[in-house]
């Protein structure tokens, strides 16, 4: 175990999860074995935010899969506050490339669905779908069917309802990919704000690295695959983040260590 | 610039897609609200006339008027509305059983791979034979009544849901599926929450197609043997060469095939008020 990468003893938090040796291997129609991510070795801690960059196909979203226990692994271990775990997690909320909100379903019932698939209380979990709902700015939306919301407002339906069970972790898969730079820009303040204030531990897949760096407090970039840990960068920002910061030259500092990973890989020209 | 004040003020009518001012504008937009009856109205008239002028008998075929005339006496006297009744109610029992059963077996088939195996060749082997062969064996096993009849609907109305039913599970979108393994649903709450709803639009599209075919299974059903119906009544009013009749007969047969279309339409266009009514599958 590479323990300069994983053990990271001066923080506080407790580690939430703990990844040994954890790969993903495909089998090809012809046969042949793709080592598509792995073997990994890495600790989430409690509380914190975590950004993963690599470049395309390098095994960013396998990850996040073989963690919300969508894939099998193929070797390897992750263990949820010491317990092994496979497959999906109550413990979990996901979040997607796309919204993925089901169409027939008002907002407050998209938010809904992990309450009633989970057979939660559903007063309780109708206050909190709520409140939620609030905390992401769809107050009024919430009797509105999807087709009537702008793609930002989808995502953050789908945000609202990755958090309704009240899940310890929550899994961004380039959840705001999909959206202009603008709305891009905004959600990116708000899923900062949401952390904040829900003190969630957050796993971020990104492709962008200054999304990475302005939204992590740890970026972990991955190499070309198979994705292997190429660094782990602490982002020591500050909690109060705001979009000026990117300009700012600390800013740069990081998003250079970073992008230097790929192009000495000869992902960036 | 345009101020808030000016844009108020513009005149809605002006904006492209807003509803058209004007007798040739409103034309333009629905022609068929005027030139389906006028159609009509033409084809018929020149029937009228080129029958009276040719003196095509009446046993041979019927003039328009010979068959509202009909239309008439058939739906006065109750006669029409008895054997059609009968008609319907035999295609509905029939169409809503074939339903169900295509449910029930779509859904088994769209989820075990195992299942579909076993019975695939068996529904490629029965659907391809024409089930109307089938309708003289229907009577010996099940009677005159309105048993075999309600069978026969159904068997013709069954494929083209089945098969909109397994084509419409098995398209759901992955995505959804994954959020829903995500949230550890079990495989019911999955078919139920997500991959139904999802296949509905499919589903309905097979409906359409099948509701029609229940009629016209019930028709058939009809002309093999029984005592009642209006396919029973088109047979005993050709054997009399009331041509006229049969024509009447036709007419409600055609009447009852577009209101059950149209029900359909409402009941997709209330059940299934998510979907575009472009994106809906057009039968």
């Amino acid at each position: 175990m590479d323990d300069g990468r994983t053990g990271r003893s001066e923080l506080a938090a407790p580690a939430l999860i703990q990844i040994e040796q954890l790969e993903k291997k495909y089998r090809t129609r012809d046969g042949q074995v793709v080592q598509a991510l792995g073997p990994i070795d890495l600790t989430i801690l409690q509380g914190e935010f975590i950004t993963v960059v690599g470049p395309s196909g390098c095994g960013k979203s396998t990850l996040l899969n073989l963690l919300a226990g969508l894939i099998e692994r193929s070797g390897g271990s992750i263990r949820v506050r010491g317990t092994p775990i496979d497959g999906p997690q109550r413990d979990i909320g996901v979040v997607f490339q796309s919204a993925v909100l089901l169409p027939w379903k008002t907002t407050f019932e998209n938010v809904m669905l992990p309450a009633t698939v989970l057979g939660l209380d559903r007063v309780k979990a109708g206050e909190r779908a709520k409140t939620l709902l609030e905390m992401v700015g769809l107050k009024d939306f919430v009797q509105k069917y999807p087709n009537e919301l702008s793609g930002g407002m989808q995502q953050r339906v789908a945000i609202a309802r990755a958090l309704v069970h009240d899940p310890t972790m929550l899994l961004m898969d380039e959840p705001f990919g999909a959206l202009d730079a603008m709305t891009r820009e905004s959600m990116n303040l708000e899923i900062r704000r949401i952390w904040r204030d829900s003190g969630k531990t957050v796993l971020f897949v990104t492709h962008s690295i200054p999304e990475a760096v302005f939204l992590g407090t740890r970026v972990l970039v991955l190499s070309p695959r198979p994705g292997r840990i190429a660094d782990l960068v602490e982002v020591d920002l500050g909690d109060e983040r705001d979009l000026d910061l990117m300009t700012s030259d600390r800013f740069g500092t990081y998003s250079r260590r970073i992008r230097r990973h790929f192009q000495s890989k000869g992902v960036i020209e | 610039m345009i101020t808030a004040k000016e844009s108020a003020a513009a005149p809605l009518e002006a904006l492209p897609g807003e509803a058209p001012v004007g007798l040739w504008a409103r034309l333009r937009e629905s022609p068929e609200w005027v030139f389906v009856p006028l159609l009509f109205f033409v084809i018929t008239g020149v029937w009228e006339w080129a029958f009276k002028v040719l003196e095509v008998p009446l046993y041979v075929a019927p003039a328009p008027s010979n068959i509202w005339r009909s239309l008439v006496y058939g739906i006065s006297s109750g006669l029409f509305i008895d054997n059609g009744l009968y008609t319907l109610t035999t295609a509905m029992i029939g169409f809503l059983s074939a339903t169900v059963a295509a449910l029930i077996l779509g859904g088994l088939i769209a989820q075990s791979r195992f299942i579909e195996r076993i019975l695939y060749p068996y529904l490629i082997a029965i659907q391809t034979t024409p089930k109307i062969a089938i309708a003289p064996l229907f009577i010996i096993w099940f009677g005159f009544g309105m048993t075999s009849k309600a069978i026969m609907a159904g068997v013709v109305a069954f494929f083209p849901i089945l098969v909109n039913v397994i084509v419409g599970l098995r398209s759901t979108d992955v995505q959804r599926i994954e959020l829903m393994r995500s949230l550890r649903a079990t495989r019911w709450q999955t078919f139920t929450m997500v991959r139904l709803p999802s296949a509905a639009p499919m589903i309905f599209a097979g409906l359409q197609v099948a509701i029609i075919f229940s009629i016209l299974g019930a028709i058939v059903g009809e002309f093999v043997g029984s005592r009642k119906g209006l396919g029973n009544l088109i047979l005993q009013m050709n054997t009399n060469l009331d041509t006229a009749g049969v024509f009447a007969a036709l007419v409600c047969l055609s009447a009852m095939g577009i209101s059950l279309h149209l029900l359909m339409q409402w009941l997709q266009r209330k059940l299934l008020f998510w979907v575009n009514q472009e994106q809906l599958p057009r039968v």
